[in-house]
């Protein structure tokens, strides 16, 4: 009797713990409704654009998973794998290579340099322990300076470009360099992209069949295989069934590459905490003391954290820059940190907890209130440059909130814990 | 082997800043034996053994002087992973587990069995994955010859203490290699039959050739279980000598410098009690892993001492845990007469309760922070004491709160340069004692100590036996001690209740005859009714 009541207590206790964790998502989530609504938008638009924008953002988002599992909180400094990635591009534009093999030539570039940095960035960030998340943010800003640098005067000047990426008479690299001439736009996008509704049905069908396979191969159990194939055949459903979603989501085109290579990212998150590298960062992000008594050379590990993050970051700045099809040479890479960790904060995730379902979920409300807060600020305050405020106020004002409630959630534990013995 | 010592600590001489912990201490430690390191709190034993397992805090604050052999080679160890190598392991005096990690992940971590796969065979081997299967099959066995029966994927922030103690031995066994383990105070969180336990397993242990540095409070263990002993005192060589060649007073004297302490012994009072009843317990059920309560039932009266006491296991532990709302649990239990919310650790301490847990190595000390501070810590929070009003403001009044600490560190010999010293680089035996010292500043009506003398030499343990005692006849303090240790029940308490399978077994007079202990511990009433 006494084990039956503890649990219904467990399950109220569980819900309200679920709340206190969660706020944010939820406050968001709510604003989002409430921002669709107000924007008075068609919803079939909006949908399009957040499709677009979440293809590509989630790879960037879901590059900072692993450096909050080693304990390093958000790595801001993803926005140096960002810059990274633009010399590569800068580099592929000059060189006039085009298309998916310009891309990869980036993307070959982007690794070894954004390794490099990964490297410094970590190492730096081991003689500030505790403070990685400001650290990151500062380095962030110290080495958009190095990038001015480089691009204003280095290239063009000692390191000679051609007319493609330079303004004649002008010193560096031109402000906006064009990617639509090279078929380099959307040379991710376009190799082979749906409509919403094929897509969704063709991605049900496979994770049916595939869950079902696995099922009866014995690897996974039956309520696994309900968990996945349940919803998927629930959306396809909804879809075929219910007219007013067909109509929302029928316009809709979807990069399937692309999304590929998000869940390709989202695959890689979960298995390699599942190797002995894995293992490190999971036990160096819950004590380095411990971890280290164990041998696990600390430091070392968590360079390898940020080091990884910084070159996938760099690599989801290629996929971001290859949509919109031109790159501010000097603007491109300035908010990525900012954003990227104000969405998956948004998602639910702390500074040192992160799931890949907190990025999507976070990613997605952010973008949602991105999309329509032009056209809530214009008919609730008569300004769309109210909505334009109000994209950096969000993104500053999550991190503000996450930082203090982290800093109070660790104070709240050791005093709970003092006050115990 | 060409070497008769398997280690050899010549001539290490250690500075903490001004102060001299390790003066020309020599440790020599024979293969397959099982070598005693006694001491009082603050000796230096701990810090020898950091020096042995090359722990950052030792370089990051000078290193040290001194010669360090293994297996007959002078070695240099800048570094646990370097130990580590050498066939050196160590159980800490702090927990050296991951909270959010299974008992088979802590055992394994750092040398998990893992599998090859396609991306490791071309990126080296730390991206092998891991193979669960054989890591649980090898950390049931290393369980299982420290007798631990608790399934290996359990999460180890959910064992009690004693269990995690048995992990981390666990999680020494397991490895391969090992020439030297070193167990700092294992057997200050275990229970007597849980030491009993520990002991045979060091045994079976230095039969494989493998030898133990075994580092302890308890006297007797080290008649049962070593074969030689060293002894230092403050800082200082005392001597080391065969245990064939000496007996527990003449370790106790090489201990202290003088004879054994006698054990403090209450006047035995005819009951002075108030009659009132402090705590009501009724119908108790704690949801705590391995020390459950099922359905409990107790009267503690106005000003008593009573003791509870009982085997490891049978729920005596869960008893004050259940009571100050730490664990999960149901029941009826009323605090002078009001009634008092369970699982509420906040309005347990604000209607007055008090507790020193059992569990308090390290935890619960806000280590950066001074002794006075500490000490101070919950009575500011929960009764804004130690303030005074300047303005409209209040703030706190430093001169009290040291007079406070200093009062404190004398009654408790908190061995310390200065109240502001940080608890975190006192000695094991010297943090245990600012906690009960927090404890008694919150003025409790009502204080559960949990084997308070755990941890502490036998110098000190009097000591603190002593303050608990006049605390409850100069300001009539009640007091629920829970302790493994009989003698130290019997010295003090009014009562003694033996718990057993989670329920009262018996309540017996300090002086009852052994044979009921013995009876009740093992759940049976003793034929006479003795309800005192
Ligand atoms: N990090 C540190 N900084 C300064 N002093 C320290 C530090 N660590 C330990 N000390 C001091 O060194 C002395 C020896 O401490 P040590 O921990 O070795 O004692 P011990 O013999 O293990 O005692 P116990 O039985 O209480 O565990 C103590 O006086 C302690 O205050
Ligand atoms: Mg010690």
């Amino acid at each position: 009797m006494a084990e039956r009541v503890v649990k219904r207590k467990d399950l109220r206790e569980a819900a309200r713990e679920n709340l206190r964790e969660y706020i944010v998502t939820y406050v968001f989530l709510a604003l989002s409704v409430l921002f669709v609504v107000v924007s008075g938008r068609p919803l079939n638009d909006i949908f399009s654009q957040i499709v677009g924008r979440l293809s590509r953002n989630l790879f960037i988002v879901l590059a900072l998973i692993i450096p909050i599992i080693a304990g390093m909180g958000i790595n801001f400094a993803i926005t140096i794998g960002a810059m990274a990635a633009q010399v590569g591009l800068m580099l592929v534009i000059n060189w006039e290579l085009e298309g998916i093999t310009g891309l990869l030539a980036a993307a070959g570039i982007t690794l070894p340099l954004a390794a490099f940095f990964g490297f410094l960035i970590g190492s730096l960030l081991n003689k500030m322990k505790g403070q990685e998340t400001i650290g990151s943010l500062i380095l962030g800003y110290f080495a958009n300076g190095a990038y001015q640098l480089l691009f204003l005067f280095i290239f063009g000047n000692i390191i000679p470009l051609s007319d493609k990426v330079t303004i004649v008479g002008a010193s560096g690299v031109a402000n906006t360099l064009n990617m639509m001439g090279g078929g380099l736009y959307m040379a991710i996008d376009k190799i082979w992209s749906l409509p919403f509704t094929t897509a969704l049905y063709g991605v049900s069908a496979v994770i049916v069949l595939a869950s079902l396979a696995l099922y009866f191969l014995k690897k996974i159990s039956l309520k696994r295989l309900l968990a996945l194939a349940v919803p998927a055949v629930f959306l396809s459903l909804v879809v075929l069934l219910v007219p007013p979603v067909y109509q929302v989501v029928k316009g809709t085109s979807v990069p399937m590459v692309t999304f590929l290579l998000v869940g390709v990212l989202c695959v890689f998150n979960v298995i390699i905490m599942r190797t002995r590298l894995g293992q490190k960062f999971r036990a160096v992000g819950q004590s380095r003391t411990v971890a280290n008594a164990a041998g696990i050379n600390v430091n070392r590990v968590r360079v390898i954290a940020i080091m990884i993050s910084t070159v996938l970051a760099g690599w989801g700045q290629i996929i971001f820059i290859q949509n919109l099809g031109t790159l501010q040479t000097y603007a491109a890479h300035e908010m990525v940190g900012l954003y990227a960790g104000a969405a998956i904060l948004v998602g639910g995730a702390s500074l040192n907890r992160a799931t890949n379902t907190q990025a999507v979920v976070g990613t997605l409300l952010f973008h949602i209130l991105f999309t329509v807060s032009q056209d809530a600020g214009k008919n609730l305050f008569g300004n769309a440059n109210i909505g334009e405020f109000f994209r950096v106020f969000i993104a500053y004002g999550v991190i503000a909130v996450a930082l203090v409630m982290h800093t109070w959630r660790s104070n709240a534990i050791r005093k709970k814990n003092s006050l115990q013995a | 082997m060409s070497f008769e010592y398997v280690l050899e600590m010549n001539h290490i001489t250690k500075h903490y800043g001004e102060s001299t912990v390790l003066n020309e201490v020599t440790l020599r430690v024979r293969p397959g034996e099982i070598h005693a390191l006694l001491g009082e709190n603050g000796a230096g034993k701990s810090t020898l053994m950091n020096i042995l397992f090359g722990m950052p805090v030792i370089h990051a604050t000078g290193g040290f002087k001194g010669e360090v052999k293994v297996a007959g080679e002078v070695t240099h160890i800048h570094s646990p992973q370097a130990a580590m190598a050498l066939g050196i392991g160590m159980v800490h005096q702090e927990f050296m587990l991951i909270p959010g990690f299974s008992i088979t992940e802590n055992i394994k971590l750092n040398r998990e069995i893992s599998k090859p796969n396609l991306v490791s065979r071309i990126l080296g081997h730390e991206l092998e994955s891991l193979d669960h299967a054989s890591m649980a099959r090898d950390a049931r066995a290393a369980l299982d010859s420290v007798g631990v029966d608790i399934p290996e994927d359990t999460l180890v922030r959910t064992l009690p203490v004693g269990y995690m103690q048995f992990v981390e031995i666990a999680r020494e066994i397991d490895k391969t290699g090992v020439k030297l383990l070193v167990f700092d105070e294992p057997t200050a969180v275990l229970t007597e039959s849980e030491a009993d336990q520990l002991i045979s397993v060091m045994k079976s242990i230095a039969a494989r050739g493998i030898s133990i540095i075994f580092i302890t409070h308890r006297l007797n263990e080290v008649m049962k279980a070593a074969d030689t002993v060293t002894v230092l005192r403050d800082g200082k060589l005392v001597g080391s000598k065969p245990i064939s060649q000496t007996n527990l007073t003449d370790m106790a004297g090489m201990m202290i410098g003088r004879g054994e302490e006698g054990i403090v012994t209450a006047p035995s009072r005819e009951h002075a009690l108030s009659g009132k009843v402090a705590l009501k317990v009724r119908d108790l059920f704690v949801e705590m892993p391995g020390e459950a309560v099922r359905g409990l039932d107790l009267d503690v009266m106005e000003g008593e001492i009573i003791g509870i006491g009982g085997l490891a296991g049978q729920g005596k532990v869960g008893l004050p845990n259940g009571v100050m709302g730490l664990y999960p649990a149901t029941g009826n239990v009323e605090l002078f007469g009001e009634e008092l919310p369970l699982n509420n650790p906040t309005a347990a301490l604000a209607k007055g309760i008090s507790m020193v847990s059992e569990d308090r190595r390290g935890v619960g000390l806000l280590l950066e922070e001074s002794i006075e501070d500490n000490i101070a810590f919950n009575a500011i929070q929960v009764k804004k004491e130690f303030l005074t009003n300047v303005g409209v403001f209040k703030i706190r009044s430093g001169r009290s709160i040291r007079a406070h600490a200093r009062e404190m560190i004398r009654n408790l010999d908190i061995r310390c340069t200065s109240p502001t010293q940080a608890t975190g680089t006192l000695s094991g035996g010297n943090q245990q004692k600012v906690c009960i010292a927090r404890a008694l500043t919150m003025n409790p009506r009502f204080l559960f100590v949990s084997e308070p003398t755990r941890g502490i030499d036998i110098g000190a343990k009097s000591l603190v036996l002593d303050t608990l005692l006049r605390l409850n006849r100069e300001q009539g303090l009640t007091i629920v001690m829970v302790s493994s240790e009989l003698m130290e029940l019997r010295s003090i308490c009014d009562r003694i209740v033996i718990v057993a399978e989670g329920k009262v077994a018996n309540i017996l007079r300090p002086d009852s005859p052994d044979a009921d202990f013995g009876l009740a511990m093992s759940g049976i009433k003793a034929q006479e009714e003795q309800t005192v």
